[in-house]
């Protein structure tokens, strides 16, 4: 993502001498035009998303079970959602993936990827800081549902937490954890930041291979120690990756449907329902399409809002900067 | 998720240089007394520990999973999941893998992972060809379209692909899932790629074109080559992207025929059939494949690093 801001500008300065192109000397035989190469990606692209999502989109203005014809109700599956508790409860449950997705990755992604890279980076050999950040990132790259069946596991009554709170004589604090409604919501928190913590950490780390060394080495020189270097120059020069791990990290946490389907499905009393999985099962457990297609078209509203606010505060971050 | 690719591209190489560069403890007497200090102090030894208990901990789940895997049911009950194994048990791997026919699951992963990945490598560069170099008509709003394809939820799209998918009678085959994720992953590499080849230099375009080679040609004698390297790491994150996905599978893939590693254990457990250490033995056997690719997706992607560095 950083390169292509960093590509557009000589893609800029390379326009204006493309459109004199044509007069150059072109090969006699024909060519196929470029729209030709474009046409399979165009075909699969309207056939698979364009047309689904616009039809996605109708469904939601209708009611329908699936079978028969689908009968128009305008904009009652809206009206119906704004005064449904679940909906209310599903997306306040959003904001809690987002601090746990989001908020808390990246913090504690930023103080490991500038411990790794700029403490431990120097002072150990490189194959000790490469084996710790690929530690960090395997959750990221296992089937995300696998390993919360695994937690799922571990965290059941009789599962691993509680036999270690047991071991070191916590016995007491022992609990259903998924299970219970006052802490499923907490727990699945805590499995999403186990879940997330890699990404900040390969990104950033990245990042900073990028910052001029000769920085930190005046800094040091005039005596700044390491928690001044890391407010002074790490997070102002990882900047712009700060923003792509808050999107990207922001719309997966908007999405989030495995981890929430392999630990709770949803539950306990829907303390851990998400729009996803509330979409899910309003389409093909209720067989209530109609309203599962509001659900997943304010879910994308809002996805693309929060995207696209992202997108503008950057801009403004940056010219600000300029 | 999905912008991963750059950044850890950027991440192999970024990472292995200022380690690699700073001078070796005592190798240069020279040095100045910034440089030397950095290797000096026993307080770097407590950071790494604390760093490396983090790391543990991070790996903590799967440790546990490994040690219940190999326990025997009674022995899970009598001496609960901390206990190492009495013995070296291996029913509950068997059973697991009898159980979902695990190698009929594999096969189906790597079909459709595979399939996917070489298909969508192959569009993206189609369609970035077109827009990047070719630079078509409305490529800037194109562009757009396909970042936004990028961010779409798959529920807006899941039940129109599912009831369609139903009238063509691709419901439950694995070509509907190839499909589908053949234009979600190519999303992202449409985009990716077309600002890669934005940049390309446009010289080597034009003495290709008054040698007289055809657009074809030079798709293929040029671009194709120069921008391996990438591709190779667009294959294998479509590859991983694809194998990972749970969502689109579940509600496509309704046999056992069909099914994929990650819905045949999330199905199973949902049933739950499984004991403890069953459900450990089969998510063991389904994180295998993951751990051999990660293993060498790690290398390949600092090779192609390399490869990108030395043109």
């Amino acid at each position: 993502m950083s390169t292509t801001t960093q590509t557009r500008r000589p893609h800029r300065t390379g326009t204006p001498r493309q459109s004199g192109q044509p007069r150059q000397p072109r090969p006699a035989r024909r060519e196929r035009s470029y729209w030709t190469y474009f046409l399979p990606g165009a075909v699969l692209f309207t056939a698979v998303i364009a047309i689904p999502l616009v039809y996605n989109i109708y469904l939601s203005l209708t009611r329908w079970s699936g079978i028969g014809t689908p009968k128009f109700v305008g904009l009652h599956q809206y009206t119906r959602l704004f005064s449904d508790e679940l909906f209310w409860t599903s997306f306040r449950n959003s904001l809690a993936m987002i601090v746990a997705m989001v908020v808390v990755p990246t913090i504690i992604g930023l103080v490991l990827a500038a411990v790794l890279f700029d403490y431990l980076g120097r002072r150990f050999r490189g194959s000790v800081v490469s084996v710790l950040r690929a530690t960090f990132y395997l959750p990221q790259i296992l089937p995300v549902v696998v390993a919360g069946i695994v937690w799922g596991w571990i965290l059941r009554p009789d599962g691993a937490v509680n036999a270690i709170l047991d071991a070191v004589g916590l016995g007491s604090l022992a609990q259903d954890w998924l299970g219970d409604p006052s802490f499923a919501l907490p727990t699945v928190m805590l499995v999403m930041v186990w879940v997330q913590i890699g990404y900040p950490v390969v990104i950033f780390m990245a990042a900073l291979g990028r910052v001029d060394p000769e920085l930190y080495e005046a800094a040091e020189l005039d005596g700044a120690g390491w928690w001044a270097r890391l407010r002074a120059i790490t997070i102002p020069q990882i900047r712009p990756e700060t923003y792509v791990v808050a999107l990207t990290c922001t719309i997966a946490a908007l999405k989030v449907f495995g981890p929430i389907f392999a630990l709770t499905r949803g539950g306990p009393e829907n303390t851990t329902n998400v729009p996803s999985y509330f979409a899910y099962t309003t389409f093909f457990k209720k067989l209530d399409v109609g309203y599962g297609a509001a659900i997943a078209t304010v879910l994308t509203l809002i996805i693309v809002l929060v995207a696209a606010g992202f997108m503008v505060f950057q801009a403004r971050a940056e010219r600000k900067d300029a | 998720m999905s912008v991963i690719v750059t950044p850890t591209t950027t991440g192999a190489a970024g990472a292995g240089d200022p380690t690699s560069t700073s001078p070796a403890p005592g190798a240069a007497p020279g040095a100045p007394a910034v440089r030397s200090r950095f290797t000096r102090g026993p307080g770097r030894w407590v950071v790494l520990v604390l760093v490396t208990v983090t790391a543990l901990a991070v790996v903590a789940p799967f440790l546990l999973m490994l040690l219940n895997a190999f326990k025997s049911p009674s022995d899970y009950s009598t001496n609960g999941p901390l206990s190492l194994p009495t013995e070296l048990y291996t029913q509950g791997l068997t059973t697991y893998w009898n159980q979902v026919n695990y190698p009929q699951k594999l096969l189906n992963s790597i079909v459709i992972s595979g399939t996917v990945a070489v298909a969508a490598t192959v569009i993206s560069l189609l369609n970035a060809f077109a827009l990047g170099i070719g630079r078509v008509k409305g490529r800037v709003w194109i562009i757009g379209l396909f970042l936004l394809a990028n961010m779409l939820p798959q529920e807006a799209l899941v039940y129109p692909l599912y009831f369609f998918a139903k009238q063509v009678g691709l419901y439950n085959t694995q070509l509907s899932v190839i499909i589908i994720f053949t234009v979600i992953q190519s999303a992202f590499g449409t985009y990716l790629l077309s600002s890669v080849l934005s940049t390309f230099p446009r010289s080597v375009l034009e003495a290709a074109r008054l040698d007289g080679a055809s657009r074809w040609q030079v798709l293929w004698r040029v671009i194709f080559p120069i921008t391996r390297p990438t591709l190779s790491v667009l294959l294998i994150f479509f590859f991983i992207w694809t194998w990972n996905e749970f969502f689109i599978p579940l509600v496509m893939l309704i046999s056992n025929s069909t099914q994929t590693v990650p819905v045949a254990l999330a199905t199973l457990q949902g049933d739950r059939l499984m004991d403890a250490p069953t459900t450990n033995a089969g998510a063991l056997i389904s994180l295998i494949p993951c751990v051999i690719f990660f293993l060498i997706f790690q290398r390949t992607l600092t090779r192609g690093v390399m490869a990108g560095a030395e043109k």
